[in-house]
């Protein structure tokens, strides 16, 4: 049944966005981390999508393949009297672009929302067809 | 004028439905990928579909199979398979390939949700109005 499958269509979606939310979360969670005891310091944390064909045909859901890390190079800040600091006394935090997380968690979120709303929909459609043979 | 092929209420209201289902499916995909890169959104011709199907059912298969032997079924119940995806043409592509436009597909998915809606009501009707056909002192 072609409505059932659009309601597997909007879960995959809604699976994929909060994994791409949690990446987000966990990205600004980190913005501020410098590095670890072996000198890596946190690496930004970027999904990837990929269309995956559903069990019914013609109904493409959609998945994460991959979490890829930023290769963008660690941010620098000069404080000599930090612990972390190396000899020429600079600090190296991590990787994260906090306004591009904050633009990713809006566009995550409308996603998830509209997601929400088509399997609202697909729902409300199931309900009315059980009433076709009803009073 | 166009005269309206008078058609079964309960095949047209059938027929309509599994392809205004199936539609819902395909926008439903579209919304989901939104954002996959080098998805290309797609839809179908309803209008044609439908009436793809309707002669196809109402006039039998446009490539009926061959009934040779007495073993062999007749193909009466064919019925043609689910009408051709087409892709969007996208006005504003964007760099990753993907052609999702947002407004475009929501605007169709709530026309279509609406159309379904209605279908259903109609098909409702024309069952409605056979069993009230067929009770006694129209109770």
């Amino acid at each position: 049944m072609s409505l059932i499958s659009s309601l597997h269509v909007a879960s995959t979606a809604l699976h994929a966005q909060s994994l791409r939310l949690n990446t987000i979360a966990s990205n600004l969670a980190n913005a501020d981390s410098t590095v670890d005891t072996y000198g890596n310091a946190y690496r930004a944390k970027n999904v990837v999508f990929r269309t995956v064909p559903m069990e019914n045909m013609g109904a493409d859901g959609v998945e994460v393949m991959s979490i890829r890390e930023s290769d963008v190079p660690f941010r620098k800040v000069y404080e000599p009297g930090h612990p972390k600091a190396d000899e020429s006394g600079f600090v190296s935090y991590s990787n994260v672009n906090a306004v591009e997380e904050m633009v990713n968690m809006i566009s995550a979120s409308r996603s998830y929302q509209m997601n929400l709303e088509a399997m609202n929909s697909a729902r409300e459609l199931l309900q009315r067809s059980l009433d076709i043979l009803g009073t | 004028m166009n005269p309206v092929p008078d058609y079964d209420p309960l095949v047209f209201g059938e027929t309509a439905l599994r392809l205004r289902t199936y539609r819902q499916q395909i926008l439903g995909s579209n919304l989901a990928n939104a954002e996959t890169p080098g998805f290309r959104a797609k839809d179908v011709n309803f209008a044609a579909a439908l009436r793809e199907q309707l002669e196809g059912q109402a006039y039998g298969s446009r490539l009926p199979l061959a009934v040779t032997t007495s073993g062999h079924m007749p193909s009466s119940t064919y019925r043609p398979g689910m009408p051709t995806q087409l892709f969007r043409t996208s006005a504003q592509p964007s760099m990753d390939g993907n052609t999702v436009d947002l407004d475009i597909e929501r605007s169709h998915f709530a026309e279509n949700v609406t159309k379904t809606e209605a279908q259903m009501r109609f098909l409702a009707g024309a069952f409605r109005s056979r069993v009230n056909a067929m009770t006694p002192d129209g109770r």
